[in-house]
């Protein structure tokens, strides 16, 4: 009978080691975090579509955005909200689920911890920037030219 | 009377086309020349067409090399034992016939994914075996033993009919890509024989089987790929199941 070691097969990986529970983790962690998937989806759903329907269709539409556009959405209320919800259920929802990639694919504990760090802090640095930029913004620099800036600053 | 071989009856009558199959078997002899490294051989044999792929597997080792080992005991789909990966698919051995996988190309067989393999098809089934016994797989009651029969009615029981069937093979949790990460996912079979007896009219256990199950490696990790539905030799939905389980939490939690 022909014994083959093919060249064009992968080498076979070795067969693992024996099996054992880490430790028992119960706790309603990832029952609340598979609950938040579903709804920060359907959520997110409503306020991608309202943001990209507001600022691509609505008037003049795409030929509209400019710093004036983007300023004076930022000095309302209502637009601070609702990009700063926009803003922390996608950071929340992606990286819950960027996390859950890497439980199924990183098979190493060590990758595993240090792929999850920097997850982390990625998602600790653009919801912070990104916060302050929503309640900080300046929609009227000083010494700006007048017609680039947003009405309500006159 | 006693049965005399028929020396003249004629060997055509009934015979069933044969025809010749190759099996790559993907092997492990860690005494052989090939140390710890798993490797491909491949066999020929004659076949008939209602041979199933345990028959090879038979011919083989009967006729071409005994030192090839596999586990099958009933060798009729009910044991459980010869779960293997044959053609990229977790099936048993026994229910798969030679034809309805390609016998005109060499047909692989491995053993199943993510557990331990011992010896060729052999894996160690312990960890699969250890996840079963911690969704405690037995009746769990309160008070008094009744003095005859517990009664369920018709409907009670078809509530978890489904999930009774399981053989535990271990063809679904050894399909399933969450396990076969780092093998600390429960894995559907446990799951499936906790939904058993969580949707069981007579059994008092189901909080604390919710309870196990709520594990960071149980119930929720599971992506409904559909895998072990896929797998599962005895037709269960599997992921339906762990579905179902999902719920009974949602709605215990909230």
């Amino acid at each position: 009978m022909t014994t083959t070691n093919l060249p064009t097969q992968p080498t076979l990986p070795n067969p693992r080691d024996a099996y054992k529970r880490l430790k028992t983790t119960r706790s309603n962690f990832e029952l609340y975090g598979w609950v938040f998937m579903r709804a920060s989806g359907v959520i997110l759903l409503v306020l991608i579509f309202g943001h990209l329907f507001v600022n691509l269709m609505v008037g003049d539409g795409v030929h509209a955005i400019d710093f004036a556009f983007v300023g004076g959405k930022l000095t309302n209320p209502f637009w601070q909200v609702w990009d700063l919800m926009m803003l922390w259920l996608a950071m929340m929802h992606g990286t819950n689920g960027v996390r859950t990639i890497i439980n199924d694919y990183a098979e190493r504990p060590l990758v595993r911890l240090w792929l999850k760090i920097a997850l982390y802090v990625a998602f600790v640095v653009v919801t912070v920037l990104g916060t302050l930029v929503i309640f900080t913004f300046d929609a009227c620099p000083s010494g700006a030219p007048a017609d680039l800036l947003p009405s309500i600053c006159s | 009377m006693t049965a005399t071989l028929e020396t003249s009856a004629p060997a055509a009558i009934g015979e069933i086309p044969s025809f010749d199959v190759t099996i790559r078997l993907r092997r492990y002899l860690p005494e052989s020349e090939h140390g710890e490294e798993s490797y491909w051989e491949e066999f020929v044999v004659p076949v008939h067409g209602t041979d199933r792929v345990l028959d090879a597997l038979h011919k083989i080792k009967w006729e071409h090399d005994g030192s090839l080992t596999f586990r099958r005991s009933c060798a009729h789909g009910v044991c459980g034992s010869d779960a293997m990966r044959i053609n990229g698919r977790n099936r048993l051995a026994c229910k798969t016939l030679l034809k309805d996988v390609n016998p005109d190309k060499p047909i692989t067989v491995e053993p199943i994914k993510g557990l331990p393999v011992i010896k060729d098809l052999v894996v160690d089934m312990e960890p699969f075996f250890a996840s079963y016994r911690e969704i405690m797989p037995f009746l769990i009651t309160t008070g008094n033993e009744p003095s005859g029969e517990r009664i369920q009615s018709a409907e009670q029981r078809e509530r978890f009919d489904d999930t009774t069937k399981c053989i535990l093979c271990a063809a679904c949790t050894s399909s399933c890509p969450v396990f076969w990460t780092d093998g600390q996912y429960f894995g559907p079979a446990a799951i499936v024989n906790a939904h058993r007896f969580i949707f069981d009219s007579r059994d008092e256990g189901a909080e604390q089987r919710l309870e196990i199950l709520n594990d960071k490696e149980g119930v929720w990790r599971c992506r409904t790929t559909f895998n072990c539905t896929e797998a599962c030799p005895r037709g269960i939905e599997v992921t339906k199941a762990i579905q179902e389980v999902k719920r009974a939490m949602i709605t215990r939690a909230f």
